[in-house]
């Protein structure tokens, strides 16, 4: 995931990126989170910037790592987590994206030791002609039997001119494991707007009521799960 | 109240109300019956104004305002309640939530103050009551998991809270049971049987109309009322069917 040199399209890992807004940043420090034998431990992150995080979970230990991605500018998380047995990391983030912004998330999970459980929720707003992505690698290795790997990833889109990228994928050299994924990308239902408004709601208040509780899915579990909701919420007004 | 005037409107280009009129003075329970397909839940779309619902000719008058040109949250605030015929499912919202904010911000738009989350509360269980629906559904996922019958009552709830002048209830009593009929109507009668509120109910039944008495019953066929009568039209309707009595 280190290199010097400044990524390019080619890079798989940076195939959607802003470029030019990481060369403004390029190179990116590796942080690295090491949880010891049996730790547990819950973190948030907001606004990130541009981050590369190695996570290294230690047999027994436990992360709940959440992340709101709302900008100002380029926001890219990539992060590599090495699971060893029976570890557990849960990995929520929610991506608000406006105006032009990119935002991204890029994960590689590592099952490395047997019965680790891995979940991972991404939700993804996108207007303003944004784009919003997700590149998701889950590698179960040899003998990682007992594996649970699961990636829940949705993005909606506010307008024609925003995308979303999604690639989950799955590498897989054990038996018995169960990796569970679901992606897809949508706009907000009309019918359910509607229904908003005839009770009286003005358009941009049903918007933000269905958004909220769509991103909300992110922060499940979360130790400051009112504050990430509240920060999501002056995000997506912002956005609407 | 109500005034539609030679009522034309397609959905996705096609012709579904074709010339329809009807009139409702304050004070007033109208029923519309008609065979499947007749543009029953159509109308109640057009009054509430849903996008695809096209008027191409013709005019509706609501408290003295033009309808049409309202938005559709402009039309709840004036007044107007649609009870759905499929009430729709909002995933992650909290029916209470929703309630709140819809309640605000109608009254937002009359220029009202808000509900406190106390005075809100108190309503909202006021007419959970009136429903025999359990509080603690209405802290629930708007009608997520919820029976036919619990979302049609569902509906009835959250018309005690928004307090509308006209209800337009498009099959509400589809799907109850008979005890579940009788809360229902007796919940419509409390809520919107005043003098300067209608009501305006779609059904196929005459078992509903046991409950809420209508001054008017209406046939809808084919885009239009093509008869208009007394309760009596009902029980007409129930025995010989639309096709011997329209
Ligand atoms: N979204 C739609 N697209 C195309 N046709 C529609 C749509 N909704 C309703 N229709 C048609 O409009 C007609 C009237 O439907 P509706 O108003 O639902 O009837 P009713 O409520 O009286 O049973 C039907 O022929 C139906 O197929
Ligand atoms: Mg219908």
């Amino acid at each position: 995931m280190t290199a010097l040199a400044l990524p390019t399209r080619k890079d798989e890992d940076f195939r959607y990126a802003d470029l030019a807004a990481l060369e403004r940043v390029w190179p990116v420090a590796i942080e690295t989170i090491a949880l010891a034998e049996g730790e547990q431990r819950a973190l948030s992150m907001v606004n990130l910037g541009v981050r590369e995080l190695v996570i290294v979970l230690a047999p027994g230990a436990s992360l709940d790592l959440h992340v709101l991605n709302a900008g100002p500018d380029y926001g890219r998380l990539a992060l590599r987590a090495e699971l060893g047995t029976g570890s557990r990391f849960n990995f929520g983030a929610a991506q608000l994206a406006g105006s032009g912004q990119v935002l991204e998330v890029v994960t590689e999970v590592q099952h490395l030791g047997p019965d680790a459980v891995s979940q991972q929720t991404v939700r993804s707003v996108a207007g303003g002609g944004s784009s919003v992505n997700y590149l998701g690698k889950v590698h179960v290795a040899k003998g990682a039997d007992g594996t649970d790997g699961s990636q829940s990833v949705r993005a909606m889109l506010l307008d024609r001119q925003s995308a979303a990228n999604a690639k989950p994928e799955l590498e897989i050299h054990a038996d018995d494991v169960k990796c569970a994924h679901g992606c897809a990308v949508g706009e907000l239902d009309k019918q359910a707007l509607f229904y908003l408004a005839q009770r009286g709601l003005p358009p941009e208040a049903a918007k933000k009521l269905m958004l909220q509780a769509f991103v909300a899915e992110a922060f499940v579990g979360a130790a400051d799960e009112e504050a990430l909701q509240a920060q999501a919420l002056a995000a997506l007004e912002a956005l609407l | 109240m109500l005034k539609i005037e030679n009522l034309h409107a397609t959905v996705a280009d096609k012709p579904i109300l074709k010339g329809l009129s009807l009139s409702i003075n304050a004070g007033e329970v109208h029923a519309i019956m008609g065979p499947n397909g007749a543009g029953k839940s159509t109308l109640s779309y057009v009054l509430g104004g849903r996008p695809g619902y096209e008027v191409t000719e013709g005019s509706v008058t609501f408290m003295g305002q033009d309808l049409l040109a309202l938005e559709p949250h402009e039309r709840a605030a004036a007044g107007l309640f649609l009870g759905f015929q499929y009430p729709v499912e909002i995933p992650g919202v909290s029916f209470v939530q929703f309630m709140r904010e819809s309640a605000n911000a109608q009254r937002k738009g009359r220029g009202e103050p808000p509900l406190s989350g106390g005075d809100f509360l108190k309503l909202a269980r006021e007419k959970a009551a009136l429903l025999k629906m359990d509080m603690e559904m209405l802290k629930r996922p708007v009608n997520v998991g919820f029976s036919g019958g619990e979302k049609k009552r569902a509906e009835m709830v959250q018309m005690g809270i928004l307090n509308p002048s006209l209800a337009v209830l498009d099959e509400t009593d589809s799907g109850l049971d008979i005890d579940a009929l009788r809360v229902v109507g007796e919940g419509i009668n409390a809520t919107m049987r005043a003098n300067d509120k209608a009501v305006l109910l779609i059904t196929h039944y005459q078992r509903l109309l046991d409950y809420v008495q209508p001054d008017f019953v209406h046939v809808l066929a084919g885009g239009r009322i093509v008869r208009t009568g007394g309760p009596e039209l009902a029980h007409e309707l129930e025995e010989h069917g639309y096709e011997a009595v329209a």
